[in-house]
């Protein structure tokens, strides 16, 4: 157990030097002059190259990575081209904000997603069945960005029950537990929850139909036991896969919000990846984008170390 | 030589059995599956409206009145109501799904045809170049798609060639795992084996002995990719990040439609509604495709 721990880590390593890799690049394979958003048209020669030499955009390519590995792994993200401002502390903000919606939506989604699915691959080829495998195929078809405009329209315009817009009353970015900031989730975290929801009902209906097949469930029913027991049996059984999926899709809720968080002003990454954008603020993306892709790669990892635990014949492997 | 050739008369005569080829087969089982004809059909009728929009006689998509704009849906000689420049929504929506189907599809494909390749080097070859090519792959997998596609478009800018450019770099990954492990367990089966010991060179074996018993699986793995592929691509588009104004698209339309979403809002959801139609289409066909052929994944 202790060496497959150690060899899961060991591995992050190479993974997470290559999202970085990537990230660094993303700023080189643009085209144009990453500068050329902010330099003034008559800035001379001179100023180009103070500015240049500024974001160190002067020194070959493998320095400056190095550069900008240390300094990100130091917490230094670099600064915004668009605001002159450092982007860790924003993206820091920013990517709070993401999670608490990635969180709510999880809450909505995977206990939903597992109930049903179980529900429809214990009750096989039944109405039910057809029921819960019709809807999760139509969740896992929506795009979520329109899903979120159509509650809009039904939820904030047609009966104006829950507000459409921002994080807080009166667009306030701090975050409050109570009524009149959680309204606000309401509808993003519905909406980021249907398409992992479709996803994890469509695998535990196919892992428990698929569990319910195998020879030792008959064998539990053969001695006596319960429909509970082998229920739980089947749980067990069902369990390690299940988790594996929902760390999967946990992750791209991190990618599905920024969608979301544009529909509904929602001011987590996604929004702040969108402006960015807008104005080719090439050092807020990169930042942005490799703070959310490390959040996904130590997910993977705890979600790898929680599927071992589960299910010992893993580490064994 | 010491072999002795078997004399021909001792060749048992296997009597000519009713052999039903493996894509009749498929055929067979997927003409009696009524959900995935209706899709396929309703697909073909999609691909075609988008294909020969300029000749079955829609509104000109490009211009619009501005006393006409946001009309509501069934409004006379607007059946769908108009948009926020006055085009009419039925058109803008037929020729919109040239772009949306194209930008859905061809990523997919040309994925399919990279990561298969290296799917199928990595997974037969095996060694460090299996290593090398795999351990890219999980760099990849280490973004969420969305995010990956995000990313790329992002850096590149807006514009048709970026979105395919993204998107391809986005699909080649999964599809690359998939052909790996495919080709890695089918290299093992005794078959190989056997064509290896009748003399059969590696080209000869990827082409005859793998080639068609690993294209089955990654197939029915990258049909299911495409309304993945479409819903990205379109978001793209959502956010300013695909297609440009003031071309017909659906993800496009989407957003420029979202200002109109207190006016006017059935007609805003409309473009929403194709994407998401269509994808169900996508989807339920690829599961139909996927018993029909007894892919398990």
């Amino acid at each position: 157990m202790l060496g497959y721990l150690f060899s899961r880590l060991v591995s992050v390593i190479p993974v997470a030097l290559g999202v970085s890799l990537i990230c660094f690049l993303l700023v080189h394979i643009a085209p144009g002059d990453p500068l050329v958003a902010i330099m003034p048209i008559d800035a001379t020669a001179e100023q180009e190259a103070e500015m240049r030499a500024v974001y160190g955009f002067d020194k070959p390519l493998p320095v400056q990575f190095g550069i900008w590995l240390s300094n990100a792994v130091q917490g230094d993200l670099g600064r915004s081209i668009a605001t002159g401002r450092p982007v860790g502390p924003e993206v820091t903000r920013a990517v709070g904000n993401t999670l608490l919606l990635a969180a709510a939506a999880s809450v909505i989604g995977f206990p939903l997603g597992i109930f049903f699915g179980f529900m429809a691959g214990y009750l096989r080829d039944t109405v039910w069945d057809r029921i819960i495998t019709a809807s999760a195929i139509a969740g896992v078809s929506t795009p979520n960005y329109w899903l979120g405009m159509v509650l809009v329209i039904i939820f904030s315009i047609t009966w104006p029950l829950l507000p459409s817009m921002g994080a807080g009353p009166g667009g306030s970015g701090a975050w409050v537990w109570d009524w009149q900031h959680m309204r606000h989730l309401v509808l993003p975290a519905i909406t980021l929850a249907v398409v992992p929801m479709g996803i994890v009902m469509r695998t535990t209906r196919a892992l428990v139909s698929d569990i319910l097949d195998q020879d030792f469930v008959q064998a539990l029913y053969a001695k006596g036991m319960t429909r509970t027991g082998v229920l739980r049996h089947v749980a067990r059984n069902a369990a390690p896969t299940a988790l594996s999926v929902i760390g999967l899709q946990l992750g791209y809720l991190l990618g599905g919000s920024i969608l979301i968080e544009t529909v509904f002003n929602w001011p987590g990454s996604g929004y702040l990846l969108s402006v960015a954008i807008l104005q080719r603020d090439l050092p807020m993306l990169q930042g942005t984008i490799l703070v959310l892709a490390m959040f996904f790669v130590t997910l993977n990892l705890l979600v790898d170390i929680a599927q071992s635990m589960i299910d010992p014949r893993i580490s064994r492997a | 030589m010491t072999f002795t050739t078997t004399p021909a008369s001792v060749v048992i005569e296997v009597p000519a059995a009713p052999t039903v080829s493996y894509w009749a087969g498929v055929w067979h089982r997927l003409r009696r599956d009524p959900a995935a004809l209706i899709c396929a059909a309703i697909l073909l009728a999609l691909i075609f409206s988008a294909t020969f929009a300029p000749w079955l006689g829609f509104a000109d998509p490009y211009t619009g009145s501005m006393i006409n704009r946001l009309k509501p849906i069934g409004t006379e000689g607007h059946i769908l109501g108009t948009d926020e420049l006055g085009r009419d929504m039925l058109s803008r929506l037929i020729y919109g799904g040239r772009l949306t189907l194209f930008l859905g599809i061809t990523p997919v494909v040309t994925a399919f045809v990279i990561g298969t390749t290296l799917g199928l080097i990595a997974g037969y070859v095996g060694g460090w170049i299996n290593a090398l090519i795999m351990r890219v792959t999980d760099v990849f997998f280490a973004f969420p798609s969305v995010l990956l596609a995000i990313a790329i478009s992002g850096a590149l800018g807006a514009g048709i060639v970026n979105s395919l450019v993204s998107l391809t770099i986005v699909f080649i990954p999964p599809i690359t795992r998939v052909a790996e492990s495919v080709t890695a367990s089918v290299r093992k089966l005794d078959y190989v084996d056997a064509a290896r010991a009748s003399g059969a060179g590696n080209f000869t074996i990827v082409r005859v002995q793998v080639l068609g018993n690993v294209l089955g699986p990654i197939f029915v793995y990258a049909t299911s990719l495409t309304s993945v592929c479409m819903i990205i691509s379109a978001g793209l588009s959502f956010l300013g990040l695909g297609v440009k104004p003031p071309e017909p698209e659906w993800g496009l339309m989407l957003n420029t439609l979202r200002t109109a979403i207190y006016i006017n809002p059935w007609v805003a959801a409309l473009p929403g509604m194709m994407i998401f139609i269509t994808s169900l289409c996508l989807n339920l066909l690829s599961d139909g495709l996927r018993s029909a052929m007894n892919v398990r994944q």
